[in-house]
C-alpha cells in the first residue's frame, strides 16, 4: 500500500543571530491512510517544526532547505501557494497545541467551524451552520447548539480542543496533524481527547500524525512511532516492537525513563540535554549522551538503515552489532 | 444532584427563552451603573435627532435676516437671542448641527475605512509595503493636525467636500498606526496561524480574521476623532478657512460672536461654543463607554 504522505530527507533551518539552527535534519518518514503515526522526542527535538514544515508553514527566519514532501501524489514543496491553500484545512488539517488561543476570540466557535466549511466546501450559510452543529455533536460536545453560540473564553480547555478537532475533521481531511493536542489539558480530559481522535481517525480512515513527548500516549494511541532527537530521526518502528525491543540507544533510554508501577526499579533519566542545534557539525547528534558511542559517530552521521518488520534505525552501533540483519 | 439539575434548567432557560431580553436587561444594568456614559449617549442621540429633523425643529429660517430683531438678548421669542443680522441663534445652531455632524461623520468613516485596510495590510504583510506606508504616515504626522487641515483647505478651497477631505486626512495616520500596531500583535497569535493552517489566503487572514480583533481601540479612536473633527472644523471656520458664510456653522458663529465680546452680546459666542463643547465631550465619553462594551472579555463582568 502506497503512503499518503511521504517525507523524504526533509531539512529545516532557522537563520539566527548566533548562526544557522538546524531544527529538522534529513528526516524521512511516511504515513499511511488509517494509521496513527506518533512522533516522540524531547522538547526541542524538532517535532513541531516538522509538523509546520509538512503544511509548508515554517515562518521566516525558518526555511525548508532541502527534501521532498509528497502528499496524495502532489509535491507540496513545488506547489504554488494558492493550491496549497486549498489543501490546508481541507486535505491536511492541524489540531494545535493550544486550543483556546488558536480560536478567534471575537467569533463564536460555531461561526468559526461554519467559516471553514464555507471556505473549503462552498456551503451556503444555512447548510454550513447545520453541518457545523453536526460536527460539534460528532466530537461529543453536549448541547452543541448552545455551545456553537459561545466564544472560546466561555469554553473549557477540553471543550476548545474538541472544537479544534471538529474544525480539523469538518472537511474530512486525509491527513490530520495533531501537535501535542493534550498538552494544555489535564490527564483525564487529555485521555478522552486522544480516544476521540483515535475513534474519529478510525471512522474517517484518515492518517493521523500525533506529536507528543509522552510515551504513555504513544503506547495507548499510535500504531507506529518515529523517535526524534535534536532534529534527526533516530528510529521508526511499530509501537509494540519499539517498546519491547528499542534498538536505538536514545529510544532505549526513553523507554527506560518511563516510570513503571509494576516494577521496583529506579527511574533512569537520560543524561544531558538536547544539544544546541546552532552550527552543528557532522556526525550523530546523540553522540555526547550516548553510552554506545563509537569513533564513527563523531565523524559521520549514521544513515537510516532498514531492520526487521519495516523498522528503520539510524545508529552506527546498532549497524555494527548486526542485530539488524 | 438536584442542585446540578437546577443549574442545567437555569442555563437552558436563560439561553433558549429569554436571551434577547436578558441582553437588554444587561445593557440597562450597565447604563444604570454608568450614568455619565448614559447621559453622553443620550446627548449624542439628541444631537443626531436634531441633525436629522433640523428643518422641522428650527423656529425661524436660519439664514433669513430680520431687521426688526437685531442683536436681541435671549427672550421667549428668541430663546438664544439674535445676531447682528437679526437671525435667530437657536435656529442657526440647530441648522449647523446637521452640517457639523455629517461632515465629521463622513470624514471619520472615510478615514476609518482607508486606515483600516491600509493599516491591516501594512501590518500583516510587513516588508517594503509596511515601510512605504509608514513613511507616508510619518509625512502626514509631521504636520500638526490643524496645520494639515488648514493647508488642505487652503490648497483645495473651502467647500464642504474639501473640509471633509482635510478632516479625514488629519485622522488617517492615527488609524493606520493603530491598526498596524494591533496587527503586529495579533498576527503572531496562535489563531492567526490557525487561520493560515486551515487554508485561508493571506489577505483573508488579515482582513477577515484578524482585522476585527484590531478594532476595539479603533472604535475609541474613531469616537474621539468625531469630537475632534467637530472641533477642527469649527476652528477652521473660526479662522475663515472652513465653511463659507452664510451657511451656519458652529465655529463661524463663534467667530462672528467673538467680535461682539467687548460690547456684551455674550449669547452670540457662548451658545455655539456650548454646542461645540457638549458635542466634543459627549463623543469623548461615549468613546470610553464603547471600549468597555465592545471587548467581549469584559462582557458579563462587572
Amino acid at each position: 500500500m502506497s503512503a499518503l504522505l511521504e517525507v523524504e530527507d526533509l531539512s529545516v533551518e532557522f537563520a539566527t543571530d548566533d548562526g544557522m539552527v538546524s531544527a529538522v535534519d534529513g528526516v524521512t518518514l511516511s504515513a499511511k491512510a488509517g494509521e496513527i503515526l506518533g512522533i516522540v522526542g524531547e522538547s526541542g527535538s524538532g517535532k513541531s517544526v516538522l509538523i509546520s514544515a509538512i503544511l509548508r508553514l515554517v515562518r521566516p527566519p525558518g526555511r525548508i532547505v532541502s527534501g521532498r514532501l509528497r502528499f496524495e501524489g502532489n509535491d507540496l514543496l513545488a506547489l504554488p501557494e494558492a493550491e496549497l491553500e486549498a489543501i490546508r484545512g481541507a486535505r491536511i488539517a492541524l489540531v494545535p497545541q493550544t486550543p483556546r488561543t488558536s480560536l478567534n476570540p471575537l467569533m463564536t466557535v460555531g461561526r468559526q467551524v461554519e467559516r471553514l466549511l464555507r471556505l473549503h466546501r462552498g456551503m451556503d450559510k444555512r447548510a454550513a451552520r447545520e453541518a457545523a452543529i453536526a460536527m460539534l455533536e460528532r466530537v461529543r460536545i453536549p448541547d452543541p447548539k448552545r455551545r456553537a453560540g459561545q466564544y472560546a473564553h466561555e469554553l473549557s480547555g477540553g471543550m476548545c480542543q474538541r472544537v479544534m478537532i471538529a474544525m480539523a475533521l469538518a472537511t474530512e481531511p486525509r491527513l490530520l496533524l495533531a501537535d501535542e493536542p493534550t498538552t494544555g489539558l489535564d490527564v483525564s480530559i487529555g485521555a478522552r481527547i486522544l480516544e476521540l481522535l483515535r475513534q474519529l481517525g478510525e471512522e474517517s480512515g484518515a492518517a493521523i500524525i500525533l506529536v507528543t513527548h509522552d510515551l504513555g500516549v504513544v503506547a495507548q494511541t499510535c500504531h507506529r512511532v518515529a523517535v526524534m532527537h535534536a532534529g534527526q530521526l533516530s528510529e521508526l518502528a511499530g509501537v509494540d516492537e519499539l517498546f519491547e525491543r528499542p534498538l536505538h540507544p536514545y529510544t532505549r533510554a526513553l523507554v527506560r525513563s518511563i516510570p513503571r508501577i509494576d516494577q521496583q526499579i529506579a527511574l533512569q533519566p537520560i543524561a544531558g540535554a538536547v544539544p544546541s542545534l546552532v552550527n552543528v557539525r557532522s556526525g550523530c547528534r546523540y553522540v555526547r549522551r550516548c553510552p554506545d558511542a563509537l569513533a564513527a559517530c563523531r565523524r559521520q552521521r549514521p544513515p537510516l538503515i532498514a531492520a526487521a518488520n519495516g523498522r528503520r534505525v539510524a545508529c552506527h552501533a546498532v549497524e555494527q552489532s548486526n542485530v539488524v540483519r | 444532584m438536584s442542585v446540578v439539575a437546577q443549574d442545567v434548567a437555569d442555563d437552558r432557560d436563560d439561553d433558549a427563552i429569554v436571551a434577547p431580553t436578558a441582553r437588554w436587561r444587561r445593557a440597562a444594568r450597565w447604563l444604570r451603573r454608568n450614568p455619565v456614559s448614559a447621559a453622553a449617549i443620550v446627548v449624542i442621540g439628541l444631537l443626531v435627532f436634531i441633525a436629522v429633523f433640523a428643518p422641522v425643529l428650527e423656529p425661524y429660517k436660519p439664514d433669513v435676516p430680520d431687521p426688526m430683531a437685531v442683536l436681541k438678548p435671549p427672550s421667549w421669542a428668541h430663546p438664544l437671542g439674535t445676531d447682528g443680522f437679526g437671525r435667530d441663534v437657536l435656529s442657526r445652531i440647530i441648522d449647523a448641527t446637521t452640517l457639523d455632524l455629517s461632515i465629521a461623520l463622513a470624514a471619520t468613516l472615510v478615514a476609518l475605512s482607508i486606515g483600516m485596510v491600509v493599516g491591516a495590510l501594512s501590518g500583516y504583510r510587513g516588508g517594503w509595503v509596511d515601510l512605504i506606508v509608514l513613511r507616508l504616515v510619518d509625512v502626514l504626522m509631521a504636520f500638526p493636525a490643524f496645520v494639515l487641515a488648514m493647508g488642505i483647505t487652503a490648497a483645495l478651497g473651502n467647500s464642504i467636500a474639501n473640509v471633509a477631505i482635510a478632516l479625514s486626512m488629519t485622522q488617517l495616520p492615527a488609524y493606520i498606526r493603530l491598526v498596524r500596531g494591533e496587527m503586529l500583535r495579533v498576527r503572531t497569535l496562535e489563531y492567526a496561524e490557525a487561520a493560515v493552517s486551515i487554508g485561508n489566503p493571506s489577505w483573508r487572514v488579515a482582513l477577515v480574521h484578524l482585522l476585527p480583533n484590531c478594532l476595539p481601540p479603533l472604535t475609541v479612536q474613531a469616537t474621539l476623532a468625531m469630537g475632534y473633527a467637530v472641533l477642527t472644523m469649527a476652528s477652521l471656520s473660526f479662522i475663515g478657512l472652513g465653511i463659507a458664510p452664510p451657511q451656519s456653522e458652529w465655529g463661524s458663529m463663534t467667530a462672528d460672536g467673538a467680535t461682539y465680546m467687548s460690547t456684551g452680546e455674550w449669547w452670540l459666542f457662548v451658545f455655539p461654543g456650548v454646542a461645540i463643547v457638549v458635542t466634543v465631550l459627549a463623543f469623548n465619553l461615549v468613546g470610553d463607554a464603547l471600549r468597555d462594551l465592545l471587548d467581549p472579555r469584559l462582557r458579563g463582568t462587572r
